[in-house]
Parts: structure tokens; sequence; C-alpha cells
């Protein structure tokens, strides 16, 4: 690789993971990850104090982590990025003020970045560049959005985003009502492998015609498949939880993948990148995998590991930022819990 | 030795260059203190710089950190513990906490600062100026009286319905109450905040159904 390609350090602390990590142009060099998910289990979501509190303990050990894996010392540093929003203010706030603090100390340039673009830009780290234009489909427990990228370092355009419940979070909650542990997304995604997603015809949120095209909506859902459940527990009899699943696993990929592959389309746009802990779902990348292919539609996931939230995601961003003479963020830079998609870097 | 001191357990934050030596009080070269409400993260960088070109000094000529641990409001604490950490980690100095409330005031005294939820942090020093008590998280009347007040006049005297000198986190009081660990300042402790409280957070009941019997 050449020497000139700038080794960016990347930090993330929007939600329960302290992600730290190191490339080297669009190459990944070390991703150290602290998660503090253990102790939030028994409060059944994560708990912003609890996780803001880990985020500072696990932070200078996270960076010596990923720093020691590398194997580069903190002077070859030439750019600092971090996630400043969206996200929980509180654990920002740790990741942005560390990330102040090491460019400060390492005097280089700083860059505050979307968390939602970060995701997109981690796939050019195993995939290499990115078509540009892409639609991005971003689904975690936190968000889950469709956009239209243009161009990833300066472009990104919002099109649709969930109205009420984030699809993680849908899985969350149905874990809790099939009494699987949180968080719920891979109890249910091996839960799904023995059931019949045919089963029980869940509903699709927001795919009447008169719904808003690329929004999403999964609380409906939910009540749905607790009503289901609640209804057999009265009648005495069993819950078949695989089955339950199944067609709710079923009923939120197919939403999701329809609505992609549509955004695809009536973009005009034959890319698709899929991220955010969700998109480590089985199901929704065969499902994706195949719509993408009756379509036409080059689809790209990056691997489980890296499509939940992580630092190296936050430096492959700011690797590209660097690279596209983008400013870098004003030394009064803070955390925005609501920052806009359409912010790339602040 | 140069040490930067800073501060970030109250609304306004502090930042200070000093130079220190076994023995005699800091020489204070510069500081800076900003009102900063809910911007510590946004304010405290550009401090630490604006310190550091007072005191014509650059950051890599530093010997140690020196930070308040709080206690405070933890969002903003958290922003000035993790920057001390982290501006150490990255030059290889050794980091010193000590206890925001023994960095304000003097003497035989009781600190007080806004715990907001009608509640004070407060710790009780005695002449020679070491702790005596605290510190704490109290509602008003569990705050002990008797010895001069200091600290956050306005909230204070509010709550304590007494008269509360205005006192606040200074570079000297922090180099005052580093002075015992940075003697030896790799032997120092981790820098963990005095939260004094456990974070709110309830586990969740039984589910409830979404659907009457
Ligand atoms: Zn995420």
């Amino acid at each position: 690789m050449p020497a000139e390609q700038p080794l960016v350090l990347g930090f993330e602390t929007s939600c329960d993971e302290t992600g730290v990590g190191l490339v080297r142009g669009q190459t990944l060099l070390s991703d150290a990850l602290a998660t503090s998910m253990a102790e939030h289990e028994r409060f059944g979501g994560v708990v912003p104090e609890i996780a803001s509190r880990a985020h500072l303990e696990a932070m200078v050990p996270t960076v010596r982590r990923a720093l020691a894996d590398a194997g580069v010392p903190a002077g070859d540093v030439d750019a600092v990025a971090v996630t400043s929003g969206p996200g929980l203010t509180g654990a920002l706030l740790v990741g942005v003020a560390a990330a102040k603090a090491y460019a400060l100390a390492l005097d280089v340039p700083l860059y505050g970045v979307n968390h939602l673009a970060a995701h997109v830009a981690v796939d050019e780290l195993e995939h290499g560049r990115l078509a540009e234009p892409t639609v991005a489909l971003l689904v975690s427990g936190g968000h889950s959005s469709l956009l239209l990228v243009p161009d990833l370092t300066r472009d990104v355009q919002p099109l649709g985003q969930t109205i009420d419940d984030a699809a993680g979070e849908a899985f969350d909650k149905v874990a809790r009502v099939l009494g699987l542990p949180f968080p719920g997304g891979p109890p249910i995604d091996r839960a799904a492998r023995d059931g019949d997603p045919a089963s029980i015809p869940f509903p699709r949120g927001l795919t009447g015609p008169r719904d808003a095209v690329y929004d999403f909506s999964f609380s409906g859902l939910k009540t749905a498949v607790a009503r289901w459940v609640e209804a057999r527990q009265r009648a005495g009899e069993p819950v078949p939880v695989a089955d339950v699943a199944a067609a709710f696993q079923e009923a939120v990929v197919d939403v999701l993948t329809a609505k992609a592959v549509r955004a695809c389309r009536d973009s005009g746009v034959d890319h698709l990148v899929i991220g955010g802990g969700v998109a480590a779902n089985s199901r929704l990348r065969a499902l994706a995998a195949e719509r993408c292919a009756a379509a036409g539609i080059v689809l790209r996931t990056p691997s489980p590991r890296l499509c939940t939230d992580n630092g190296a995601m936050v430096a492959a961003l700011g690797s590209r930022l660097v690279e596209a003479g983008v400013a870098p963020s004003a030394v009064d830079l803070g955390a925005d819990s609501s920052l806009p998609i359409d912010v790339v870097s602040q | 030795m140069l040490v930067l001191a800073l501060d970030t357990a109250t609304p306004t934050l502090v930042v200070g260059v000093a130079r220190w030596a076994p023995g005699g009080p800091a020489e204070v070269l510069a500081e800076r203190a900003v009102a900063a409400a809910n911007r510590h993260a946004e304010l405290l960088t550009p401090a630490v710089r604006a310190a550091l070109g007072d005191a014509g000094h650059s950051i890599g000529e530093l010997d140690a950190v020196v930070t308040g641990l709080g206690p405070g409001p933890f969002t903003g604490l958290r922003v000035g513990v993790v920057t001390a950490a982290a501006l150490a980690d990255a030059r290889g100095l050794p980091a010193v906490g000590v206890c925001s409330l023994d960095a304000i005031g003097s003497g035989a005294r009781t600190v007080v600062t806004d715990a907001r939820r009608k509640e004070l942090y407060w710790a009780s020093y005695a002449a020679d100026g070491s702790r005596a008590a605290g510190p704490a998280v109290d509602r008003p009347g569990d705050v002990p009286r008797g010895l001069p007040l200091v600290g956050d006049a306005a909230v204070g005297a509010e709550r304590l319905g007494a008269r509360v000198t205005a006192g606040e986190v200074t570079t000297a009081g922090l180099l005052r109450a580093a002075a015992p660990q940075l003697a030896d300042p790799w032997s120092a402790g981790p820098l963990e905040p005095l939260y004094l409280r456990r974070p709110d957070a309830v586990p969740p009941t039984a589910r409830k159904a979404v659907s009457r019997p």
C-alpha cells in the first residue's frame, strides 16, 4: 500500500459499543471493541448512563489495543475521526471528548462524522470503493433508514426511515414476548431456522398503496406478534416459538428488502449496501441477495462483524473525508444526538 | 515539573498550566475559567489550547496531567476525565485525579456544589485543609453545619438558607490536592469519577399483555 494514504484513528461510542479502529486508506488495520451489552441485559434495553460509564472506563484501554493490534505508534496517526451523532448524548460525548483530546495531543485534524454514513463507508474496507450513487439500507437497534448516496463524503440523502420502532428494537421486543434473551436479533435468527415463515400471516407495515413508499413501521407488527402469542397462551396451547420467530422475521425482512429494491429501481441506481446490526441477520442477507439478483442490483453487505457498531467504520469514513479534501471539524465540535442524515461531517 | 490541570465538575470549566515542585505551592502560569453550562465537550480542548498558549508552552513540554474527578453532573464530569486520560495517554504522561471539592476554597470549611434534584455535593475540611468528611451527595438538611460554607453561592444559599461564600475550582486548588500524588505520579490510582449515585435504571417488571383477556 502506498505510504501516502492517511492513517486514521476512528472512535465510536454512540450506543453501547466502545469501538476504536485504525485504517490506512481503505485498508483495515485494527478494530478494537469493548461492549457493555451484558450490563444492559437485565434491563431489556440499553441504559444510557450505564453505557456512558462503561465508555469512559473502556476508552483508553481500547485505544491502546487498537494501536497495538495495528502495530503502529500513536505518533503515526494522520487524522482522528469520531461519531458525533446521531446516538445517545452522554455516550457520544465520551467519544467526542476523547477524540478531541487525542487529536489535540497528536496535533492532527479531527473529523466529527455521521454514524449512519460510517455504516455505509465500512463496506469499502472489505469490498473496495463504492459505486456512487448507491442506495443504502441501514438497520439496527437504534436506526432504520433508506438513503440515497450520490457522494459518501458530501451528499447523502434520506429516502425514508422508521416512523416508530427501529427494526432491531422490534427484534428485542418480540424476543421478550417469546422468552428469548436480549439482544433479540441473534436468538430469533437461530430460532427461525427451524420454523415456517409462512405459518402465520403477520402484517407488513406501511405497504399499502397510500403509505409512504420508503418509510418503515414495526410497532404494529410487534403488537400483532404479542397478541397472537397471548391468544395461544390464554387458550392453554403451546407457543410454536420457531414458527413465530420465522414468521415475524420474514415480515420484517420482506418489507426491508422490498423497499430497498424499490428505492434502487425508482432512483435508477444498481448498487445497494446493507449495514447496521440487523444486517447480520441471515434471512435478511439471503432474501436481499435473492431479490437484488432478480432485479439486476449489485448487493454489498459487510461481514457481520463490521455490520454492528465499531470504530473501523468511523475511521473508514474519516479516511474518505481526508482523501476528498473535506474540511476538518471546528475546535468547538460537540455531540448532536439527532444529527440529520444529510450532514456527513460536522 | 510542568503540569496541565483541568476540571469539569461544575458549570465553570477550569484549565490551568502550572509549574510544580515537591514541597512548595504550585506556580500557576496560566488559567482559563470558562462558563460552560452544558458545553464542556465543545469548550474544553479549545481552553486547553488557550491556556498552553497563555503559558507559552506546548503540549509536548508537559510532565503530568491533573484532573478533577468530581463529584459533579455526570455528563460534563466525564468530558474532563476522559480528556485528561486521553491527553495523558497520547503523550505518554502520568495522570492524577483528585476530588474536585478539595480544589474549592481553603482552610476549615464545608464545600457545597449543585448536585441537581434538590441535593448538594459536599465535603468538610479541617483547618489544615485535610478532608474530614465527604465527598457525599445529600439533601440540604443532611449537609453538616458549623463550618464556613464555600462553593456554589446561589444554589447553596437557596437550598441551605445560609450564606455561602462563592468559591470555584482553581488550578492552584487542583495542584494542592494533587501534591501527594504528584510526588510519585506514576503510582497514582486510575481516573475513576466520583459519581456518588448509581445509574437510574430499573429492571423491567413482568411484561404487560397488549391484548385484553
Ligand atoms: Zn449503528
